[in-house]
């Protein structure tokens, strides 16, 4: 297993020096001069030599490169051009909004998907398998977004139970805070929900045909025993990699929930920084959340080789 | 075994069906619309559906049928770009980390786990802070976020069929590399590929249309789906419908564009049936 491990580190540190790469390629050598973006039209030629050289952009690429690439091991991103403040700091502000709300869509993916699943598996060509397998497939066609628009207006506009978006922040308690992301995480969580759904049904179907499936049910056991015991533990596998990948998503996901709820996250900072021509900002977030969804991929990785020992040895 | 008749077959029948008529209104809508999909009517803003407009209009009267009719056609043209980018640069990557092994295989792996950290809308966040959004940074986001998928089935099917006899053969008769990947190995990858551009589909509509809803894809006044919904947010208290017709042609064709998918991966590949 310490081999392993050590393997799979070794892969991650490569795979984020590729990530880092990629975000810097995109925003520092292919428009050319980053400081022009910045400034738009309106700077003056000597205003835009200043921030060439505040942004260190007369040094060679791969002087620049190793620069950021050190800061950000650091924790610094370098400095906002719109707030005038640290982009890390900005990034771990908006964090209390961005992750309870991927954390909330996840919660409500397992906890939706897995019995509808299983129950799916169990039932398997019956009717509840087929409603389950429809239901699953409106969930996989119907956007995020969509399915937020329709909750607003279902909940907001005509029964006027929640508003329709904002964030109060924690600090107005628990409880209105979380009210403020339970839409959102339900039209972000609805959508993975329904892939999970398909990944845990086959998954339980690919157990149940096993033989010592069959051995458990022969010797007696109650069905209850043989789906929680022999069944389900089994399944686990493939299920945990395919929620683990979807967390990943639900990251990126959340920055289209966050708009349709105006909810300060990540995604809005983002968002707000491109029309603000704020690069330092857009790279930082980026880099930020594609780490993020590589140490997850990384995670999973990690989870998968010790629940199955054959991943190991490959 | 019997080879299966893909028309019995009930879930590709229906996504046919579904993909054949979104097909046939995109190809309509280039010849014919009930109303010019840009013609503004300040008179007939967000009218209910019905009369002149069997769905009603947008706020600057426009009729949303006409825009919804032609809205498929970006659909199509984004998915099918987008599509075509990630599997042709994915099965490149693909075949040339199986083919050639060792260090390089172990790079372009980490390069293609990089680039699996790039959402479609996290690329697209990337590349509309230095590029103005368009289609063309939707298709460009979303075929990169493509290109792991392709990739990693790419090299799965090189390293299974590189020790197989008839390439062995290939080579042993002189065949060069890339005649061997090209002529012997890349056609036999075929099925699975075919799959995944088919499930890919789907999957760039609905990212077509978030991007176009976050302002970083398609730009007004040029109809796409999720343009359409980001304007008629709002307006969803004053007229719902708004709201409702884009997206239920998102939710149809990403439902047909699925159903067809799976029942190809039926067809094609009977061990996953």
């Amino acid at each position: 297993m310490r081999r392993y491990v050590a393997r799979r580190v070794a892969a991650l540190a490569a795979t984020l020096l590729f990530v880092s790469a990629l975000v810097f390629v995109v925003v520092r050598v292919l428009p050319g001069d980053p400081a022009a973006i910045i400034m738009g039209t309106e700077g003056s030629p000597e205003a835009l030599a200043r921030l060439r050289e505040s942004m260190g952009l007369n040094q060679p690429l791969t002087v620049q490169y190793a620069q950021w690439v050190g800061g950000a091991l650091r924790g610094d991103l370098g400095r906002s051009i719109q707030y005038d403040v640290p982009v890390g700091g900005l990034i771990v502000s908006r964090l209390p909004v961005t992750l309870p709300l991927a954390l909330l869509a996840a919660l409500f993916m397992v906890a939706a998907a897995l019995p509808l699943g299983i129950y799916a598996a169990t039932h398997h060509r019956r009717g509840g398998d087929y409603l389950a397998m429809i239901v699953s497939q409106v969930g996989i066609s119907v956007p995020q977004f969509w399915s937020g628009l329709l909750l607003i207006l279902l909940f907001s506009v005509h029964l006027g139970w929640v508003s329709s978006g904002g964030f109060e922040g924690w600090s107005s308690g628990l409880a209105p805070a979380l009210r403020s992301l339970l839409l959102p995480a339900i039209a972000l969580g609805l959508f993975q929900a329904a892939v999970l759904v398909r990944a845990t049904r086959s998954a339980v179907l690919d157990v149940l045909r096993e033989d010592y499936v069959r051995t458990a049910r022969a010797k007696g056991l109650s069905e209850r025993r043989v789906i929680n015991v022999h069944t389900f533990r089994n399944a686990l596998i493939p299920v945990v990699t395919v929620a683990g990948i979807q967390l990943g998503q639900l990251m990126a996901g959340a920055i289209v929930l966050e708009s349709v709820f105006a909810l300060p996250g990540l995604g809005r900072l983002a968002l707000g920084a491109i029309s603000a021509r704020d690069l330092p900002v857009v790279q930082g977030v980026t880099l930020f959340v594609a780490s993020s969804i590589v140490l997850i991929n990384f995670a999973v990785d990690l989870a998968y080789g010790m629940l199955d020992p054959r991943i190991r040895y490959e | 075994m019997a080879r299966r008749r893909p028309l019995r077959h009930l879930t590709f029948t229906l996504g046919l069906a579904i993909t054949a008529a979104l097909v046939v209104v995109a190809a309509l809508s280039l010849l014919y619309t009930p109303a010019d999909p840009l013609a503004m009517s300040v008179a007939d803003r967000l009218q209910p559906p019905g009369g002149g407009h069997p769905f009603g209009t947008d706020q600057f009267g426009r009729d949303i049928l006409s825009r919804v009719m032609t809205g498929a056609v970006t659909s199509i043209a984004v998915g099918l770009i987008a599509v075509g980018l990630g599997a042709g640069l994915g099965v490149l990557l693909g075949l040339l980390s199986g083919y050639a092994g060792g260090w390089l295989d172990e790079t372009l792996m980490r390069l293609v786990d990089a680039v699996q950290g790039f959402p479609a809308i996290l690329s697209a966040l990337l590349f509309t802070a230095v590029f103005s959004p368009g289609m063309v940074v939707s298709m460009v986001a979303i075929g990169v976020a493509f290109v792991p998928a392709f990739a990693r089935l790419a090299r799965g099917s090189v390293l299974e069929l590189r020790e197989r006899e008839f390439v062995v053969a290939a080579q042993a008769l002189g065949g060069g590399d890339g005649r061997v990947l090209l002529r012997h190995i890349l056609p036999n990858s075929l099925p699975p590929l075919i799959v995944q551009a088919t499930t890919s589909f789907p999957v760039a509509v609905l990212a077509e249309a978030a991007l176009a809803y976050l302002g970083l894809g398609t730009q007004p006044p040029y109809p796409s789906w999720g343009l359409m919904l980001k304007e008629a947010q709002n307006f969803l208290s004053l007229n719902p419908w708004f709201a409702v017709f884009p997206g239920g042609a998102i939710a149809l064709t990403v439902l047909g564009l699925n159903l067809l998918g799976d029942g190809l991966r039926d067809l094609l590949d009977p061990k996953t049936a």
